[in-house]
């Protein structure tokens, strides 16, 4: 009994302290990174006194400026897009069978498993294959931009967007949008007053974890780049090749600061009135 | 209810619906006059749902006409039919109050706002809801939520109003108070309420005339009384309240022949040889002595041994077992009836115009 008893408040005692080393091995890295984004010193890694120049570098530096720029826009383009795809995608699959029901059900899964290696370069195959099509049956010509970019995101954005707002759509009976329809309400009206109004915090979740992804990728828009769409990630990767600066790290906590307030308005978003959806 | 050549408010005529292979519904004829009370009553998966999603546009049949007052609506969305439903479970919508819900249906169709508060507000007065109107549908109870869903589809002023097993979600002591609400609001409104459900008490207490469905067929269509006392078949005789179902043959015009070789004379004639079941209430049954049968009842009586004795507090239910088969008898439990206990032998006699003899059918046929 004593040495059962023993053993519990042990196993508590190694569990407790191994919370705190992974919690330790999370968040480390990104204390360090905040704390050397202050530093008064060239070299990344040493500690030169608290300054805000790198913040001021990052301010004045008109190419961080356009790369954040670009990437905003293709973050918010890609995003407005894949939510109305997304959102279709998702009433279609969870309202309606149809032929091939469960075969795109699946399909819809494919970009959130495969590698962003690979699907960077399926990106690149695809551009390229287009443009030559584009080219010999109607001479139009296109070159890889922030046009690509858009693309790309809009592509592995749409499944994230429609597994967030299916989870949403499973959760409501379908016999909601029947006594909407019973009581003289269009289709349309039916989805304007009765599905949308449940099913917007499983969309809003899901557009803002789209743009939390467009703004963090860097290896598919790599690929799917062109001159003068180079956006934020991929510039930093780019000055990772240069030389680092302590600019990285300002940039990278600017990043970071962005991602984190998505995730967790995504995360509030797909919480709220939680339950209500019957 | 009125016999005078008036348009049926519902109209079916050989209706069917299929699901893929599975007909849910097979080839229904059915009339539901304006103002009545109309049950649809059978088990799960006899197609009754199905019949009233057909009525209120959530399904459109596959075969047949479907009119409402006379109009053709077979596959009119909905939206378009003058007929409004209350759900099973009410499908309240839940980001909505109270006023809300029940307001849905008039914003639909373009009333003003001054008006859809007038009528909305009237509608939960007819409910006795007029203290919640700001509540969200998941801060009312069960039956508060039933009101709403009453109320949303009343302030439509339906021609007819469906109710899909309205009371299967409340607990014995409010169902039998919503019954008799959703009767005296059916008389005082005067349109005719078309009610699904599976419970039998219920549709015998609260309708005018009952549609018996099984297996998607239409089996029964009649008044509680035309069911209970002449029923068409083994199965609505089965399903409506409790009874005996004694196998017997017929050997001609009006006498069958049970299984140990009793004549008996039958009330209703059935083509001779033909296997059918006499149906015989346990109530309608008298328990006594081997050797006092008053001589009237001798060819409708049978001998046998008490085998089970339940006491209910108002009666007294026997287990009577005639050789062949056990048999129900009820009787009302007065301080000076005689009870006889199990192993007594004791003679059953009935009244000959309270069997009733039907067809040995009904079942998946």
């Amino acid at each position: 009994m004593s040495s059962n008893k023993q053993l519990k408040g042990a196993a508590k005692n190694v569990l407790g302290f191994n919370a705190i080393l992974v919690y330790i091995f999370f968040y480390a890295p990104i204390a360090l990174l905040v704390l050397f984004s202050f530093s008064d010193d060239d070299l990344v890694g040493r500690w030169g006194g608290f300054t805000l120049r790198w913040y001021e570098a990052f301010a004045d530096n008109e190419q961080v400026q356009s790369a954040l720029t670009i990437s905003i826009r293709v973050a918010v383009v890609s995003t407005l897009v894949s939510v109305v795809l997304g959102t279709m995608a998702a009433l279609a699959l969870e309202r309606y069978r149809f032929r091939g029901n469960t075969f795109f059900d699946a399909l819809l899964y494919l970009p959130v498993i495969v590698p962003d290696v690979t699907m960077a370069v399926m990106m690149l195959l695809f551009f390229a294959a287009g443009r030559d099509l584009l080219d010999a049956l109607f001479g139009i010509s296109f070159a890889k931009g922030v046009a690509t970019v858009t693309l790309s995101h809009i592509a592995f954005s749409i499944s994230f967007v429609s597994i967030v707002v299916r989870a949403r759509i499973s959760g409501m009976s379908q016999r909601l949008e029947e006594a909407a329809q019973d009581l003289y309400a269009t289709r349309f009206q039916s989805f304007r007053y009765v599905t949308l109004p449940l099913i917007l915090p499983g969309v809003v979740g899901g557009a803002l974890l789209s743009l939390t992804l467009s703004l963090d990728d860097v290896v598919i828009t790599q690929f799917a780049a062109g001159p003068g769409s180079t956006t934020l990630p991929v510039f930093v990767f780019g000055l990772i090749r240069r030389g680092v600066t302590p600019l990285i790290n300002a940039v990278s906590v600017v990043m970071l600061a962005i991602s984190v307030v998505l995730v967790v308005l995504s995360l509030v978003a797909q919480r709220a009135r939680d339950g209500s959806a019957l | 209810m009125s016999t005078t050549e008036t348009t049926a408010a519902v109209e079916l005529s050989t209706v069917t619906k299929r699901f893929d292979d599975v007909v849910a519904v097979d080839s229904i004829d059915l009339e539901i006059a304006d103002g009545e009370f109309f049950a649809m009553l059978g088990p799960s998966g006899c197609g009754k749902t199905t019949t009233l999603r057909m009525i209120a546009g959530l399904e459109f049949p596959t075969e047949g006409s479907l009119k409402i007052f006379g109009e053709e609506v077979g596959t009119l969305p909905p939206n378009k039919r003058p007929v409004n439903t209350v759900f099973q479970n009410y499908a309240l919508f839940p980001h909505m109050n109270v006023i809300q819900n029940v307001g849905f249906g008039l914003k639909m169709q373009g009333v003003s706002k001054s008006e859809i508060a007038t009528r909305a507000n009237e509608a939960i007065e007819l409910v006795q809801l007029g203290a919640l109107t700001k509540r969200k549908p998941n801060q009312l109870s069960g039956g508060q939520q039933q009101r709403v869903a009453l109320a949303r589809a009343l302030v439509n002023k339906p021609k007819v109003l469906l109710l899909d097993e309205p009371l299967g979600a409340l607990d014995l002591k409010l169902r039998q108070e919503m019954q008799g609400e959703l009767k005296s609001l059916q008389r005082e409104l005067g349109v005719s309420f078309v009610f699904v459900t599976h419970d039998q008490e219920e549709a015998l207490t609260m309708s005018d005339r009952i549609a018996v469905m099984h297996a998607g067929k239409l089996l029964q269509v009649g008044s509680a009384e035309e069911l209970y006392d002449r029923p068409v078949n083994r199965f609505v005789a089965d399903f409506i309240g409790q009874t005996n179902l004694v196998d017997a043959t017929v050997s001609d015009d009006s006498t069958i022949v049970l299984a140990n070789g009793t004549k008996i004379n039958a009330p209703n004639p059935h083509p001779a040889g033909t296997k059918v079941a006499m149906s015989l209430r346990p109530e309608s049954i008298t328990i006594g002595e081997p050797d006092e049968i008053p001589d009237e009842f001798v060819p409708t009586s049978l001998r046998g041994q008490v085998t089970n004795v339940t006491y209910l507090g108002h009666s007294h239910v026997y287990t009577v077992s005639v050789d062949w088969m056990p048999l129900e008898v009820r009787t009302n439990a007065t301080p000076t009836s005689v009870v006889y206990e199990p192993g007594s032998q004791v003679a059953i006699w009935w009244d000959r115009r309270s069997d009733w003899v039907v067809p040995d059918e009904g079942y998946g046929t």
